[in-house]
């Protein structure tokens, strides 16, 4: 089954995503684990589009891609301000948004 | 008599000229007081040229039918119309209160009662004379009751804030009264709109004018009574009737001059105008057996009300009361059911209320001179103000009912109806009736006259005796008053002038009553 | 019952009711009398608004007009003399416009048949069979005496137009000039016009002049208004006008409490009489004007033919008297006109003796066949009327012997005088009465305006304390006062003696000595007549010598006191020290004036039989004033004079002056002489020695315990105790039910409040609050603001859903 160990890959990017996420402190590395995540879909819609003989699958693959360039170049303008501002990027420092 | 539409707009101009008045003072902001005065006081001369173009164009050859009628859709689903229009009987009312707002808010001009709030003031009474106006146009009940309510409002802020130390019973006593019987009375007009059909449409409706015609046809007797029942006591709190008049003396003398002489000069009005534009007319037999009844009340409130007047310490709260006696002959003319028993009420209507008026401007001029209306702390009047003291002499002597004089023409043709009632009501009943009320009149004389004496007469009373204050007439109170008393000259002398007016209407209104049997006086 | 009678009973039954006897169509003066009491109404409205800046402050105004409205009153009174012997022109219909009498057959006259009730209109019936000359046969007056001029009909000339009319009924308003309101036109003017110009000199300074003379014209207006009035209606509305002018002028001096205390008695008394006039007038209204018409021949007219149910009338007579009783002063309601003597003189000579109080009166005689009727005059011998008249005669003549004020003596002597007219129309004799009221209003006037010439000197109306001795100081008051009394006292020949004889006569109670009298036989009547004509002479001679007579006594104080009395404190001039002196000629010329008209007057109504009297002389006056004959007037019978009468009369008259001048002039006066001191009774006289002479003397003193018992306990029972309690019924059963409703309605609004709102409605509301509140709290702990966190929930939540998700497919 060939799909299935696409699924399989992609799941195991997206948990490695998640994980670098959840648990890095460094801004930095929380913008690459966020670029894991949304390839770990991109596989995923590559993977669906070649199974049902579908080009949706690559376009919206594409699409994501070029989304992501836009996330990642806004996340590393918001972790250059953070770093001016604070002389840091460490997320655990980070809580104006607590309520 | 059909109906005639002449003028559509007339009514409604006149009726919300001093709404629209109200609402670009509105517009103004309060430290403008004087602006505001003079907004007032133009507003309800253009209310009175108002008036004074429909007295004109009145064809008083049809004062039996209504004229400037308009009858348009108003809350279709409930079949309540904006149906307006003036007869004979409306129209003498409608000219006492386009008459009396002006003078009012004349006598305003520098007589603003504590604490001050011209604009509000001002506005209130506009809103007043809108809805007074409109109770005496409004052909339709709801509209007819819309108004009637829209007058509760603005007097109870009058009294409430501009009122006297007691202010507060007195308004909230005055209100809830008033609502209550209101209450009454919406029940009584919600029965006659289920139970009544127009023929033409088959429809129930609230039209007086097809209702007048109905005239209870289609409800059987029992309910007749009770829903006539339920209208005597709205309307008779109005008035008010005895035993429904503990809330007048309060709210006479809590409430600021301005607002005595509205309530006297027209306020009450409406309770006898309903009686005779609504209850009679709509349910004629169930009137003729409230009649002795009413007749009772109206004695008793005549006997009482001078019993109560010789009591009074107080000028403001005698004045009050002796308009329980005085409405007294006005329901005893609309008890005899007879088209001269009504026609004497509504001139006891329209002479009551320029004398009462009247009488009320005198004790607010007394009070703001000498500071109390403790009747045994004043005395000398017609030394230290003469013509204030004379022209209290006057009144009272209208109000007594001399000869010559409007109040006379209220009170003596009522008790003359009395002696002879419409058929179906008990002679004899009445004739006691009259005897009493014409020793209500020794008594009336009585208080009245006491109080001339022990205010006007006599030597200045020691603390009152060098007081600068104490002056005579002034030029702005000479303005409010002069028509009032040329009035009630004029009317005293010329009855006929209200009197040709209002009879066509009446006879016309009590053709439902001769259908069941009663029959006018003298025929 | 004498023969007389019997002939005159017929002749009320015949009497032609068909013809009408009023015409609108007559002299130019006779038809617009309204113009004379429009003159005085001008005036007061000229006096009220311009009176102040008049150099005479007024005065002239109201002279002039009532000197106009008196000229033209003498000249209508000339227009009347020529209409009543030598009218001819058309009749008016009927003037029971649009009545059916009860009896319609009796009208059978072609004019009844007209149908044109224009009531604007003169409707003249000039072309239908009652020509002038038919009706004069038919109308012929059944007691003349067979002169040719005698026998012309009596038609009264009326002139109405409509007022304003209301329900159906006609008010209209206009004027009816017959003999009575001719000779009432001339007696108001006159007297009218001789106080207006008394009054220039005696209120004179006073501090409200002008109000004064303004109030002097709307009397005179109303008075005039009242007496010409042709309905019924009109007279209540002159009747109630007169009182408010006899109120405002009793109360003239207000400032002290007793003049308006007196003032609001007057007013108040007369309102009790009205109770009566207005019930009487409406039951006269419906009763006898079918309930359309107020007019006063109309409803004369129907009662003289029969048309009236006697109870009706006797309602109607009996309201009515009590209307006479307040405003005559009829004992009972009486207790009003002495204290009414705290106005000015002039006033009291105007209104409260020769014109005003005698409005009561004059009613009766102008709806003669009311009373006729109701009290069953003819053919009785006691009626109502009658007795009240004569109770009232004598019981104020005896009150008049124990007043000092000299005006009090002349106000029971009115009221006594009233009485006199009361008991004369009561027995029937109408023409007696009316001509009473002629002759009294003269001499009264002179009385009063007598009394208050010698008042004016002395600054007081006490006649003990200062008076006395008068006649020294003011001789031409003495003698003008000296011949009012004898003519009020009934002495031959001056005024009084002829119109009390002829009263007395009219009683039909003399039938001894050859007189016989009117339509019945009153002998108790006669009998009090005769008391009463005694009392007079004597109270008078008592008053002209405590007056007149015996030495000075004003000077025994200085006049520290005097000033208490009412315009004295206006009258600080010259003379208010030293000894008094006669009155200036504006006071002197009217009382030189009235005690003229105080001897001669009674000359126009000689009896009938004296033979030294020129033939036509006789009885003018009845010939002039009484309408006999007339459709609305019932045929009243004459008695017939008698010398023995008169000399009996005139007998105990002087036997009452003889006591009284036995007492004054010869015993207290030896006394006084002898013992040098100023003596007004004996000190041992009966009052003071015999015990029920002391008793009665008490009761007269409180004048019967009347005031007592119409002050205190009704006045004061009324004003207290009954307005009282009304106040407290209103206040705590009235007004408590509304309260404790308001109350009940309150707390119940507190218990729903604390109980239903707070308890359950709150719960519920501030639980949720609670809740959401309490949960918030919770929560915010996780918004802990790090993004990490929100991003590990975010998957939490994802991988949850997932899950769900998973389950879900899979069942």
């Amino acid at each position: 089954m060939i799909l299935n160990q696409f699924l399989l890959l992609a799941a195991a990017l997206f948990c490695i995503g998640v994980y670098g996420v959840l648990v890095r402190k460094n801004g930095m590395l929380v913008l690459m684990s966020v670029e894991l995540i949304l390839n770990a879909v991109n596989i995923n819609l590559v993977a669906f589009g070649a199974l049902t003989d579908d080009v949706g699958g690559e376009v919206f693959a594409l699409f994501t891609i070029a989304v992501a360039a836009a996330e990642v170049g806004i996340g590393l303008a918001i972790v250059l301000l953070m770093y001016r501002n604070r002389r840091s990027i460490d997320l655990s420092e980070a809580d104006l948004m607590k309520g | 008599m059909e109906p005639i539409a002449d003028l559509d707009w007339l009514l409604t101009a006149l009726v919300f000229a001093p709404l629209a008045g109200a609402l670009l003072m509105a517009l103004i902001p309060q430290e403008e007081e004087e602006l505001h005065k003079r907004l007032a006081i133009a507003v309800s001369l253009i209310t009175l040229g108002l008036g004074v173009y429909l007295f004109a164009i009145f064809d008083y050859d049809q004062a039996g039918a209504l004229q400037q009628f308009v009858d348009w859709d108003w809350i279709e689903v409930i079949g309540a119309g904006y149906t307006m229009g003036v007869d004979g009987m409306s129209l003498p009312l409608i000219g006492l209160t386009v008459l009396v707002m002006p003078l009012v808010f004349i006598y305003s001009w520098n007589h603003i009662p504590s604490p001050g709030n011209a604009k509000a003031f001002l506005m209130l009474m506009l809103i007043l004379e809108t809805g007074m106006i409109g109770t005496f146009v409004a052909q339709d009940l709801i509209l007819f009751f819309v108004f009637f309510e829209v007058v509760l409002l603005p007097m109870f802020f009058m009294i409430a804030v501009w009122g006297g130390e007691d202010r507060r019973y007195a308004s909230l006593k005055f209100f809830l009264y008033t609502l209550f019987g209101s209450a009454l009375m919406l029940l009584s007009f919600l029965a006659l709109f289920f139970l009544t059909t127009d023929p033409a449409t088959g429809e129930h409706t609230f039209n007086m004018l097809v209702l007048s015609d109905a005239a209870g046809d289609d409800i059987v007797r029992s309910t007749q009574l009770i829903i006539f029942g339920g209208m005597f006591i709205g309307f008779g709190v109005k008035v008010p009737m005895f035993p429904f008049h503990t809330w007048l003396p309060d709210a006479h003398t809590q409430a600021p001059t301005q607002g005595s002489v509205i309530l006297a000069a027209v306020l009450l009005k409406l309770g006898t105008y309903g009686f005779i534009r609504i209850a009679i007319p709509m349910l004629p037999e169930a009137a003729e057996a409230w009649a002795p009844w009413i007749g009772l009340f109206a004695v008793i409130g005549i006997i009482y009300g001078a019993l109560g007047c010789l009591a009074q310490t107080d000028m403001k709260r005698l004045i009050a009361f002796s308009s329980v006696a005085h409405m007294g002959f006005v329901m005893l003319g609309i008890a005899t059911l007879t088209d001269f028993g009504i026609n004497a009420a509504i001139f006891g209507m329209v002479a009551h209320g320029l004398i009462t008026g009247m009488l009320f401007f005198i004790a607010g001029s007394v009070k703001e001179r000498y500071h109390t209306l403790e009747i045994d702390r004043l005395g000398g009047m017609l030394v230290q103000a003469p013509k204030l003291g004379w022209i209290l002499g006057f009144c009272a002597m209208a109000s007594l009912g001399l000869p010559g004089l409007a109040g006379f023409w209220g009170e003596f043709p009522a008790i003359l109806s009395a002696y002879n009632p419409a058929a179906g009501i008990p002679e004899e009943t009445f004739r006691g009736y009259m005897v009493v009320a014409a020793i209500g009149t020794v008594l009336a004389a009585g208080y009245l006259l006491w109080l001339l004496q022990r205010t006007a007469m006599g030597e200045p009373p020691e603390e009152f005796a060098d007081d600068p204050e104490i002056t005579d007439v002034s030029a702005i109170e000479w303005i409010a008053w002069t028509p009032f008393l040329f009035l009630i000259v004029l009317f005293g002398v010329a009855p006929g002038l209200i009197f040709e007016i209002t009879d066509p209407a009446v006879v016309e209104s009590l053709n439902n009553c001769i259908q069941v049997g009663c029959e006018t006086a003298g025929g | 019952m004498n023969a007389l009678l019997a002939a005159a009973l017929p002749l009320a039954a015949e009497a032609p009711t068909s013809v009408s006897s009023v015409t609108r169509d007559a002299n130019w003066f006779l038809e617009n009398v309204w113009i004379i009491p429009l003159l005085p109404a001008l005036s007061f409205l000229a006096i009220l608004f311009f009176g102040k800046r008049m150099p005479k402050k007024g005065a002239e105004i109201g002279i002039a007009a009532v000197g106009l409205a008196f000229v033209l009153a003498i000249i209508t009174g000339f227009a009347w003399l020529d209409h009543r012997d030598n009218f001819d022109g058309p009749l008016a219909e009927s003037p029971a416009t649009g009545i059916e009498p009860a009896q319609g057959d009796k009208l059978e006259d072609p004019t009844a048949s007209h149908e044109g009730d224009d009531e604007h209109a003169i409707a003249v019936v000039s072309e239908d069979g009652t020509s002038s000359a038919d009706s004069v046969a038919l109308t012929a007056d059944p007691v003349d005496d067979g002169h040719g001029e005698e026998g012309h009909a009596y038609v009264a000339v009326q002139n109405s137009t409509q007022w304003f009319q209301s329900g159906g009924i006609e008010f209209s308003a206009g004027t009816l000039v017959d003999g009575l309101s001719v000779m009432m036109l001339f007696v108001v003017t006159i007297i009218s016009l001789l106080v207006h110009i008394y009054s220039t000199d005696y209120v004179g300074g006073d501090r409200r002049y002008t109000h004064y003379f303004a109030f002097l014209s709307l009397f005179t207006a109303s008075m005039l208004f009242f007496v010409v009035s042709d309905n019924v209606l009109q007279m209540i509305v002159g009747w109630e006008l007169v009182g408010v002018c006899s109120f405002a002028l009793i109360g003239h001096w207000w400032e002290e409490k007793p003049n308006s205390d007196a003032a609001l008695k007057a007013f108040l008394t007369n309102r009790v009489g009205d109770v009566g006039l207005l019930v009487g007038m409406i039951t006269l209204f419906f009763a006898a004007g079918g309930g359309k018409t107020f007019d006063t021949l109309s409803i004369t007219n129907t009662i003289n033919q029969g048309g009236v149910s006697h109870t009706a009338l006797v309602v109607a007579a009996a309201a009515l008297m009590a209307a006479v009783m307040s405003k005559s002063g009829q004992f009972l309601l009486h207790t009003w006109l002495p204290d009414a003597m705290a106005g000015p003189t002039p006033v009291s000579a105007l209104i409260h003796a020769a014109t005003m109080v005698v409005a009561g009166i004059y009613m009766v005689a102008r709806l003669y066949p009311v009373f006729w009727e109701g009290m069953q005059i003819p053919g009785s011998s006691i009626n109502l009327l009658a007795t009240v008249g004569a109770v009232t005669l004598v019981g104020a003549g005896l009150l008049a012997f124990v007043q000092t004020d000299i005006k009090k003596v002349l106000a029971y002597s009115t009221v006594s005088q009233l009485g006199y007219m009361a008991m004369a129309l009561g027995v029937g004799a109408w023409t007696a009465a009316v001509f009473h009221l002629f002759t009294h209003a003269f001499l009264k006037a002179n009385l009063f305006l007598g009394s208050g010439s010698v008042a004016h000197a002395v600054h007081s109306f006490d006649m003990k304390k200062d008076m006395g001795g008068m006649r020294k100081f003011m001789p031409q008051t003495y003698k003008t006062f000296i011949i009012g009394s004898v003519a009020l006292a009934g002495v031959f020949p001056f005024a009084g003696f002829w119109s009390k004889d002829e009263i007395l006569t009219g009683t039909g109670g003399w039938g001894i000595l050859g007189g016989t009298g009117g339509p019945g036989t009153y002998t108790f009547h006669l009998a009090m007549g005769m008391i009463g004509a005694a009392l007079t002479a004597a109270y008078m001679t008592r008053c002209v010598y405590l007056t007149f007579h015996g030495e000075y006594r004003g000077n025994d104080h200085a006049h520290d006191d005097a000033h208490a009395d009412d315009h004295a404190d206006d009258h600080a001039d010259d003379h208010a020290h030293g000894d008094p002196h006669e009155s200036g000629p504006r006071i002197l010329y009217p009382l030189y004036i009235l005690s003229g008209f105080s001897i001669v007057i009674g000359f126009v109504n000689f009896p009938p039989g004296i033979a030294l009297i020129p033939d036509g002389w006789h009885e003018r006056f009845l010939h002039f004033v009484e309408p006999a004959g007339a459709s609305y007037f019932p045929g009243v019978g004459h008695g017939t004079p008698s010398y023995s009468l008169a000399i009996i009369s005139s007998l105990v008259a002087f036997a009452g002056f003889g006591l009284a001048y036995r007492y004054y002039f010869v015993k207290v006066d030896n006394l006084a002489k002898s013992t040098g001191q100023h003596l007004t009774e004996l000190p041992n006289g009966l009052v003071t020695t015999r015990g029920w002479a002391r008793a009665g003397h008490k009761v007269l003193v409180e004048k019967y315990y009347l005031d007592h018992l119409y002050t205190g306990i009704i006045a004061g029972g009324t004003k207290g105790p009954i307005a009282k309690a009304a106040n407290w019924t209103n206040q705590h059963l009235i007004d408590e039910v509304v309260d404790t409703a308001g109350r009940t309605a309150v707390k119940t609004g507190q218990q729903v409040y604390a109980r239903i709102d707070q308890g359950v409605i709150e719960g519920v509301i501030n639980g949720s609050g609670r809740i959401s509140d309490a949960t918030g709290e919770e929560l915010r702990r996780i918004n802990s603001g790090k993004v990490q966190n929100y991003a590990a929930i975010l998957f939490a939540g994802a991988a949850l859903l997932a899950g769900a998700f998973i389950i879900l497919l899979a069942l």
